[in-house]
Order: C-alpha cells, then sequence, then structure tokens
C-alpha cells in the first residue's frame, strides 16, 4: 500500500556531459542531459517516468544510483543523501536500491551460469554462506516463475522473457526497498511483455516494493504507474497521479505524447494533435521553455522565460505558461486539445 | 467494388537449412494485397512476417534460406522463378521496401540526393536533369523542409525520422504499385511515430499505393490498415477486417494478444496474459501450433493441425473451435490450406 512516507527524495538534480572537439579534445560545450529534475517517490509506489528519446529519463535514473555522477543536486534515499556517500558506503546502499536493465541480452554475464549470476550481488555484499546464497538463488528463481533447476544453465538457454525474468531476480536478491527499472518490458513480444508486468506487480504486492519504471510507451506506464512524470529535453514537464496525468493532461506536450499513441480499436476516434518538427538537441536546446519550438499554444514569453514547475492543483505538478497565469488560459486550452479520454 | 490484387501470395513456404537441419519460417500462408488498400501484418518474433516480405522482394538470404513452394504474384507475374535480373527491375519499379532501421538503410558515404537520384538513373527514367528533379520533388511530397538543401546531406545529418521520411521518398521513385513497410516506426518516438504513420496513409491516399505495413504493434495496426493478416509461428492464424478482428477476436491467439496490450485510455487490474514462450521456429512438430498455450486446447488440437476455416464475411481463423459450426452447414466452404 502506499503511504505519504518518502523513500526517495530528488532535489534540483542535473546532469551536463562536455562535448569535447577538435585536435586537443577540448570542450567545445554541453550538453544539458537533464536539467534541474526534482520530485519525490513515496514508500510503496510506483512512479513512472515517459519520455522520448533524449529527454534524459534514463540518465535520470542511472544517476539516482550515482552508476552516473550529478553534475549538481541532491539524491536523499531515507533521508541519508546518496550524492554525499562515500564508495564504500554508496555499496552498502544499493543492497537498498537496485537496478533492472532493458536488454536482457546485454546485462547477463554469458559466460556465467544464472545461479552465478544470481549469486553474485550476495557475495558483492558478502551476504550469507555459500549454502544459504544457494538456496535464496533457487527460492529466488521460483519466486520469478523460473524453476530450481534452471540455475544451472546459461544466459543463451533462455529466451528473452525469462531473461528478463533473471534479471528481475538479480535485483531482488538483496532484499531492496527500491527498484528502478528503466524500460524492463521494451524488448519483449507484447504476449511476454504482459507476463513480466503482472510478475513486477506481484513482486511488489508481496514484498512491499517501491518501483521507479522508466519507460517510453505510455500504455505499460499507465497500467503500472500510481503517479507519472513526463520528461522533455531534460526537464520534468509535468507530473502527477496517473489518472489525472492521462485523463486530465495539462502540458501541451503530454497532450500532444498521449494523443500521439496509437490506440489499439480502429474505431476509436481520437482528437489527433500531430507535433510538427522533431526533437530539439539537447546540445543546444531552444531558449525559455524548450518545447515553445513545437507548441501549439506558444505565447511570446514563452520563448524568452524558462517555466517553473508549479503546483496547478494538488498534487498536479506541470511546468508550462499557460498555468502560471491563473486557470482562465488553463481552461481555454483544455478546450481547444481535448484532453485524451 | 472489389479491386484487382496487386499481390497475391499462394501457399508460400520459407525455410532456413541450419546445421540443425531444415527449419520452416514461413508454412504455407496465403493472402492478397488490392490495389490502394493498406493490409497489415500482425505477429511476434519468429512468426514469419519479415521472411514474408523478404520473399517477395526476393530478398531471402540463399543459402541458408529457400522458398520451399508456393506462388508469389505481382501484377499477376510470378516472382518464385523470376530471374535475379528480372528482380532487379522489379524491386524499385513495381514493388519498393522501406526497413525498421532508416540509419542502416542509407548508404552514409552518400548524400541523400545522391541516393535520391540513382532509382531514377538505375532504372532509366530520365537523365540526371530529371532525376534530379524528381529526387526533390519527392522530398517535398513526404513533407520534408527546404528539399533543395538536403540533397546535398548525408544521412547522419538527419534526425531518425527525417531519415524514415527520405527512405520512403526512396522507396516512391519510381511510382511501385506496393510498398511494403516493414516495422516502419518501431524505431522511432512516438510523436514521431505520428507524423510517420500519417505521411504513410496520406500517400495511400492519394498516389493509391498499397502498402503492407508489418509491425509487432496492435495500435498501429489498428490505426492504419482495413485488413489484418495475424501470424503465429510461420502460419496464418487469423485474417479479416481490422474492425470485426479488434471488436470480436476468432483465434485465441489473437484474443490473447489483444487483451495483452496495456491500453492507454483506462486502467486495468490486471494484464491478461498468455502463458508460456513464443516457440522457437520448427520446434513444434505435431498438432495446433498454439495448442501449448492455448486456454481452449483440446485433445484434438494436440493430434492434428487445423486448416483455416472460412468463418464468414471475409474473415478465416486457423481453429478447432470453428470445426462443428461448419461440419453442419456445409462441409466445402473450408479453405483446406494443411500441410
Amino acid at each position: 500500500m502506499t503511504t505519504r512516507e518518502p523513500l526517495l527524495q530528488v532535489e534540483n538534480l542535473k546532469k551536463h556531459f562536455p562535448v569535447r572537439g577538435g585536435v586537443l579534445g577540448r570542450t567545445i560545450g554541453t550538453v544539458k542531459a537533464v536539467e534541474d529534475v526534482s520530485f519525490t517517490v513515496h514508500k510503496g509506489e510506483t512512479l513512472g517516468i515517459v519520455g522520448e528519446s533524449g529527454c534524459g529519463k534514463s540518465t535520470t535514473g542511472r544517476m539516482l544510483l550515482r552508476l552516473i555522477e550529478p553534475t549538481e543536486g541532491k539524491v536523499f534515499f531515507e533521508g541519508k543523501e546518496v550524492t554525499k556517500l562515500s564508495n564504500n558506503e554508496l555499496r552498502k546502499m544499493r543492497r537498498d536500491m537496485q537496478m533492472v536493465f532493458q536488454d536482457p541480452f546485454a546485462s547477463l554475464n554469458p559466460r556465467h551460469t544464472v545461479e552465478k549470476i544470481l549469486e553474485e550481488p550476495l557475495k558483492v555484499h558478502g551476504i550469507g554462506t555459500p549454502a544459504e546464497r544457494k538456496k535464496r538463488v533457487k527460492e529466488l528463481l521460483e519466486t520469478v516463475g523460473l524453476s530450481s533447476y534452471h540455475a544451472k544453465r546459461y544466459p543463451h538457454q533462455f529466451s528473452g522473457g525469462q531473461r528478463q525474468r533473471i534479471g528481475i531476480a538479480r535485483a531482488l536478491m538483496t532484499k531492496p526497498k527500491l527498484i528502478i527499472a528503466d524500460e524492463p518490458v521494451s524488448a519483449l513480444d507484447v504476449s511476454i511483455q504482459s507476463q513480466v508486468l503482472n510478475l513486477m506487480q506481484d513482486l511488489q504486492k508481496d514484498f512491499g516494493l517501491t518501483y521507479i519504471v522508466i519507460a517510453h510507451d505510455l500504455g505499460v506506464v499507465r497500467h503500472i504507474s500510481d503517479r507519472v512524470g513526463v520528461m522533455y529535453l531534460g526537464k520534468m514537464a509535468e507530473i502527477t497521479s496517473s489518472e489525472k496525468l492521462y485523463d486530465h493532461p495539462l502540458h501541451p506536450y503530454t497532450q500532444a505524447l498521449l494523443s500521439a499513441v496509437p490506440i489499439p480499436d480502429p474505431l476509436y476516434e481520437k482528437n489527433s494533435v500531430v507535433l510538427e518538427g522533431d526533437i530539439p538537441s539537447p546540445a543546444d536546446p531552444p531558449s525559455g521553455c524548450t518545447f515553445h519550438t513545437r507548441c501549439p499554444f506558444k505565447m511570446d514569453m514563452c520563448e524568452k522565460l524558462v517555466p517553473q514547475l508549479q503546483e496547478h492543483e494538488e498534487g498536479h505538478y506541470v511546468a508550462c505558461h499557460l498555468y502560471s497565469k491563473g486557470k482562465q488560459s488553463a481552461s481555454q486550452n483544455k478546450e481547444m486539445v481535448g484532453g485524451v479520454v | 467494388m472489389r479491386k484487382e490484387p496487386v499481390l497475391q501470395v499462394e501457399d508460400l513456404r520459407v525455410s532456413f537449412f541450419t546445421d540443425e537441419g531444415e527449419i520452416p519460417a514461413v508454412d504455407g500462408i496465403d493472402f492478397y494485397v488490392r490495389e490502394g488498400e493498406v493490409l497489415g501484418i500482425v505477429g511476434e518474433s519468429g512468426c514469419g512476417k519479415s521472411v514474408t516480405s523478404l520473399s517477395v522482394m526476393g530478398l531471402i538470404p540463399k543459402p541458408p534460406g529457400k522458398i520451399t513452394g508456393g506462388q508469389i504474384k505481382l501484377n499477376g507475374e510470378e516472382l518464385t522463378t523470376a530471374t535475379e535480373k528480372r528482380m532487379r527491375t522489379i524491386r524499385g519499379n513495381e514493388v519498393a521496401m522501406i526497413f525498421q532501421e532508416p540509419m542502416t538503410s542509407l548508404n552514409p558515404l552518400f548524400t541523400i540526393g545522391n541516393q535520391l537520384m540513382d532509382a531514377t538513373l538505375i532504372h532509366k527514367k530520365g537523365n540526371k536533369k530529371q532525376a534530379k528533379q524528381r529526387a526533390v520533388e519527392m522530398l517535398k511530397l513526404v513533407g520534408l523542409p527546404r528539399a533543395e538543401e538536403l540533397m546535398n546531406d548525408y544521412p547522419h545529418q538527419l534526425s531518425g525520422g527525417m531519415r524514415q521520411r527520405v527512405m520512403i521518398a526512396m522507396a516512391l521513385v519510381c511510382e511501385p504499385k506496393l510498398l511494403i513497410a516493414d516495422e516502419p516506426t518501431t524505431a522511432l518516438d512516438v510523436t514521431i511515430q505520428a507524423q510517420i504513420l500519417k505521411l504513410m496513409k496520406n500517400i495511400n491516399a492519394e498516389l493509391n499505393t498499397a502498402i503492407m505495413l508489418i509491425t509487432h504493434d496492435l495500435g498501429v495496426v489498428a490505426e492504419t490498415c482495413e485488413r489484418v493478416v495475424v501470424m503465429y509461428a510461420g502460419k496464418i492464424v487469423e485474417n479479416g477486417l481490422a474492425v470485426d478482428i479488434f471488436k470480436d477476436p476468432q483465434h485465441p491467439y489473437t484474443k490473447g494478444l489483444i487483451q495483452s496490450v496495456p491500453d492507454m485510455r483506462y486502467k486495468k487490474q490486471r494484464l491478461y496474459s498468455i502463458p508460456g514462450n513464443v516457440p522457437r521456429p520448427g520446434s513444434i512438430k505435431k498438432g495446433c501450433r498454439f495448442a501449448a498455450r492455448c486456454d481452449f486446447a483440446f485433445e484434438r488440437c494436440m493430434q492434428e493441425d487445423p486448416p483455416l476455416y472460412d468463418t464468414g464475411e471475409g474473415r478465416s481463423t486457423r481453429c478447432f473451435l470453428f470445426d462443428h459450426k461448419e461440419a453442419k452447414e456445409d462441409d466445402n466452404q473450408r479453405t483446406t490450406v494443411t500441410s
């Protein structure tokens, strides 16, 4: 069950990657992959982070675990500042925060048996005796819907869906509190995708896990998330409960994103807002609101002023000038687009 | 009014010969694409949908692949026996294909203009000047801004969505009757996907180009296709109008597939999931290929391979559940495609 107790707090997180060029490899620019992102994850909930390629969602996920060092900003896990920990303390903390990766082919060592792969996190953290570790491997294989005899096999002997189950089992080995899943089902077939999503929901119930699910598939994110954040060019555009976001999206980008998703129903008539143009390069983001180059409701101020993420209604945060002037323009906007129902 | 089929595939069989023996990737499929229509071929990985499209293009790598049986008729011409020389004229001219990853399908060493002009020049549809004019025209048609300047750009200078537009332009240079699109939007972001799908629909409407769209995404199918063919493990399990299939799927696999997709419009408590895994091609020797994962399977399904039953209104389904209805009424209605 979701409590309002925060497990993870992210404050003004930033990541700037230097762009090197020329003969001397000097820094000739920066890619602002993540620019000032803040959010909170409560115990037992699932926070979905959606966005298109290059929006910084994966970089954000990795910074939470410090797999990528943040340029600026703070991450608190159970009140402790992750961004200040020494390497040793960080390793201990990672027992409680684990990651599931997208590609089940690339994230499992092909030369190791499943047993070895699953045992590794326990060894690293010095948990249990060899016999206990082997027992836990077998337990977890069954928990994720595989069999204990699979322990002796190698990754190539499994299908994509089974490999993703192994990836999930590995993340669960150290009994973590938080799991960050970066595109956990996007490499899987539709029929296998639903199996893995159901498994993730069951595990959450059984072990009281908290999830951060990073994905580009809006259907998947709605299905699994309690709250959803939408990112565009390194910034959080909107964040709120999944019902509010999908039924009453406020940010024009969220509205366009939702209306772009093909609905598996030929009779469904949607109010399609096809966005013109491409996603701008994060190395050279537009001034002001980064979405102004594609926004159907662009105003003069959007080119100059950066909109701040503000609470529009209770628990509904949006970074858009349409809502900073009051509710009038907001309702007007809704009429024009007609939220995706 | 019924239009003539541009493409007619009958009992097509394609196998790959490997160290493990013959692996049938496509095992006796029949379908057609009519002039100016959009046909969707849906299925999961390994179901044979891409092999089908490559067979039509004559692009199956041989060896190890081989068309072991059946016919492919494009505008009435048999393609399975056509010479490579003849295929070269047909490809691009009468049928063209676009692929999933536009970066790997464009030559990074040549400019966009150069590659676009090639098609006209190779098929001897004009001189260099005309070819250039035609290329610019095509770039404008697919909605690319500043077409003249783009002619001198290299593929890496374009974004994914722009590259896919260039691929579509290239495919349409010689005005083929049929465009095969193999997962054309899978590598693209949703907002760009929406643009490309809109473009393909416009092309279909304006140029009357028939499109065979191969995809795993049921949403894309529902949005763009009139008719749908559902494939599973090298066979067609169901076909019919998209409207009918999504409203009332007949085959248990199609049903399961549609229920497995999380719908963005509302939240389901729990997703339906088809148990088990997608079988490897050639691993099921006996009975219905879906039987092991099917909720409705009975004794007969384990023993016999069901034929494609005609279920009326242009629909057909490969499932014994639809056998008894027909057996009572008219035994001849069955379309037997059993192996």
